[in-house]
């Protein structure tokens, strides 16, 4: 019989007065009884709407089903097959518009918590797990990957399976991408990321670290002079975007990017690191999405008080729901139907405010939600000693700029076929952020994972031919 | 990887060292920089490549010492390994199509102006360098510019070495005489870039200026480099470091170029009592 109570069973957290004190993971994982409760409130529905709503197809009532059995190994596996990074999706994947929309039990009632219970199988096998698994026997062929990003582990993850030799290079000093750059210890354990990329190594993944594609390496040299037969390009979307409003170069104006690299790759907030980071008082954070909470969150941690800046109302905050929540339980204000029009700065060239219009929603825009329009008159000033802008972020140039013959779109992302992820140059590859602009962990590992399965076919294909 | 196969003292605050790093010496031209983390603690900082030698794979940088990063680099000695050594990054000096050009050094930023005047001196344009110190104990590369120059001017705020005067009193010497060049290029500190490009403006000469402002990927990632040139924001890493002189506001890059000074000097001195403790 299904467990038929209407809410998902709560995520044990740490206390927010605790946590705006450390940067450990807020989120503490269900225990073995709380997984098996809420796996039994799945109806298990034969047409699984849930699944449909995943962007890499998890089999979701299946793997619940064993973990209502008391299997979370088998659970493991089931989301394994499809999922190159379950701990990370479980704990990072918008759940709310994705699997969890289309469950039936969100009807009347929540959802079933499909997130938090991927989690747990998760972190149930990573606790378990013994030996890593040893590399695939060698097909002889070689692949070069552009990025050490979601979308690069997982197209690398399944190159490596099928036997191709695959080298993953990377700009910074450490492999991860955004998983470690942006995304802060709070939310994602750096220790679940270095597992994952760890299993990847042991699996014959070379990774080499400090290695810019464009700069030190192009990617006609990883052709001709290094023997690759295909090149994925998953190089993110890195160019942190500013407002283009007055004052915006002040000392404390800093992009989410800046703010985060800071914190997560350089760990600016511990004591031995040489990085500095300023540790505002009053700190504003424009922008209403992940990264938004995000820089506001690790703000907060650094003791400030802080404010998120929002041009349009709370319904249309693209952040997850529970990074919103969370941010609300530690105390962090939000200004809605908010807009900064310029930033201010003292006589030593320091923030000390933001000038501000109100909004309020007119018709819809191109993306579907209300467009924020300014009330006339309605200027105000808020006193702030930092800002902090988390607009979205760009795909790098570097590579466009550097490769002949890779079209791109006005607005910088790799044009690529879709089922595919084929660039217009001959055996080049792309996926995640890179094409798309700024999207979701999942998403780009669903690229890769397409990428990964196309570039396979055209090796063997050649292979084929050529004996 | 990134061992250090030679270091000099240059003077008694800037120092030279000549790092194995095979895949940037393949690649790296002047005005193009490095990234550097001496260890696993370090930050990341960029320094600009002041030599390179493609057949021996090493690349050459010299520093002066600053802050806590720097201080500790000059901690290294020959055999010695750089934890991270990225690069080469930003965009190449143009040198192509010139005649003659004026090159603009000051200080530890002759580090920076010297293989720019040495690719242009190889390329047959004519180089006049205008190099200044402070005081002729800081005087650095003054035999190499020698060699690379068709004329070369020295100057010291205290007139302890060559002539006593700022690089702009030669340079605005040189175009009151009627000297004319298809470029000037400066490298130096903040205010000086900002007056020789204000002199050039006046003589409607096209200036070229280095930037190298606080920076941590180096990559376009973090935006932390930018800065107003012509009005609009540029990236240093990925859009220069060179840029327009006419059109940089330097004011602006001097302000934020302070952004760490205070962090700096504490750093700085912590690191120097840890030093004293050793020895």
């Amino acid at each position: 019989m299904p467990n038929m109570q209407p809410q998902k069973h709560p995520m044990p957290v740490q206390p927010p007065e605790k946590r705006i004190a450390n940067f450990e993971e807020v989120a503490l994982g269900y225990s073995r009884q709380t997984a098996q409760e809420e796996a039994l409130r799945c109806l298990g529905c034969r047409h699984q709407p849930c699944v449909s709503g995943c962007p890499v197809q998890v089999h979701i009532p299946d793997f619940i089903r064993q973990l209502a059995a008391g299997d979370p190994e088998g659970a493991y596996q089931t989301i394994a097959q499809t999922n190159a990074l379950p701990a990370v999706c479980g704990r990072v994947c918008p759940q709310e518009n994705q699997c969890e929309k289309n469950c039936v039990r969100g009807i009347r009632g929540e959802p079933v918590a499909i997130g938090r219970l991927e989690r747990y199988a998760a972190d149930v096998h990573n606790a378990a797990e013994k030996g890593a698994s040893s590399p695939a026997a060698a097909n002889g062929h070689k692949v070069a990957i552009v990025g050490s990003g979601p979308s690069g582990l997982a197209c690398a993850g399944d190159l490596a399976r099928k036997g191709y030799a695959v080298t993953i290079f990377e700009a910074l000093h450490r492999a991860g991408g955004v998983l470690v750059y942006g995304i802060p210890e709070f939310r994602l354990p750096k220790a679940i990321v270095r597992r994952e990329i760890d299993a990847l190594e042991a699996m014959g993944v070379e990774i080499r670290t400090n290695v810019v594609i464009g700069r030190t390496i192009t990617v006609d040299e990883l052709f001709t002079e290094y023997g690759y037969e295909a090149v994925f390009i998953g190089s993110g979307a890195g160019l942190p975007r500013f407002m283009g409003i007055p004052g915006e170069t002040l000392k404390g104006v800093y992009s989410a990017n800046e703010f985060l690299t800071r914190i997560n790759l350089m760990r600016a907030a511990e004591e031995n690191s040489d990085t500095p980071v300023q540790h505002g008082h009053r700190v504003a954070v424009v922008g209403g999405g992940n990264v938004a909470m995000d820089a506001a969150r690790c703000a907060r941690r650094l003791g400030a008080e802080v404010t998120v800046v929002y041009r349009r109302t709370r319904d249309e905050l693209p952040a997850r729901l529970e990074e919103v929540e969370h941010a609300m339980e530690e105390g962090i204000a939000f200004r809605f139907l908010t807009n900064p029009v310029a930033v201010l700065g003292n006589d030593q060239g320091w923030v000390q405010g933001i000038r501000c219009l109100k909004m309020e929603l007119g018709e819809p825009d191109a993306s579907g939600r209300r467009r924020p329009v300014e009330i006339p008159g309605s200027e105000h000033e808020l006193e702030m000693d930092a800002v902090i802008m988390a607009l979205g972020t760009s795909p790098n140039p570097l590579i466009r700029d550097t490769t002949d013959g890779l079209e791109t779109q006005r607005w910088g992302g790799i044009m690529v076929e879709e089922d595919t992820g084929k660039t217009t140059r001959e055996m080049v590859y792309a996926g995640g952020d890179a094409v798309t602009g700024a999207a979701t962990v999942i998403l780009a590992m669903g690229a890769g994972k397409k990428a990964a399965a196309a570039i396979d076919q055209a090796i063997m294909g050649c292979a084929e031919k050529g004996e | 990887m990134n061992r250090i196969v030679e270091k000099a003292v240059l003077n008694f605050t800037v120092t030279r060292m000549v790092v194995h790093a095979p895949l940037v010496a393949r690649k790296a031209e002047p005005g193009q920089f490095i990234i550097l983390r001496v260890d696993e603690n370090g930050e990341r900082i960029p320094l600009t490549v002041a030599d390179y030698d493609r057949q021996a794979g090493t690349v050459t940088i010299i520093f002066q010492i600053v802050g806590a990063t720097t201080a500790k680099l000059n901690r290294l000695n020959v055999g010695d390994e750089i934890c991270d050594f990225v690069g080469p990054l930003g965009r190449p000096t143009e040198t192509a199509g010139y005649r003659k050009v004026a090159v603009v050094g000051g200080g530890v930023g002759c580090a920076i102006a010297y293989p720019v005047a040495k690719k242009l001196h190889q390329q047959g344009c004519k180089v006049h360098s205008i190099i200044g110190f402070r005081t002729r104990e800081l005087v650095i590369l003054e035999a190499a510019f020698a060699a690379v120059s068709d004329w070369l001017c020295c100057m010291s705020d205290d007139g302890s070495f060559g002539r006593k005067g700022l690089v702009t009193d030669a340079l605005r010497e040189l175009l009151e005489a009627g000297e004319k060049y298809d470029a000037v290029i400066t490298i130096g500190p903040l205010p000086m870039m900002k007056y020789v490009c204000l002199l050039t403006k006046g003589y409607h000469i096209k200036t070229v200026a280095s930037m190298n402002p606080i920076m941590i990927d180096g990559t376009g990632m973090c935006g932390c480099c930018r800065l107003t040139v012509g009005g609009k924001v540029r990236f240093a890493c990925v859009d220069g470091p060179d840029f327009d002189g006419h059109e940089i506001d330097f004011d602006e890059a001097i302000a934020r170029a302070s952004s760490y000074r205070d962090f700096e000097r504490q750093a700085r001195e912590t690191v120097c009592n840890l030093l004293k403790e050793v020895r």
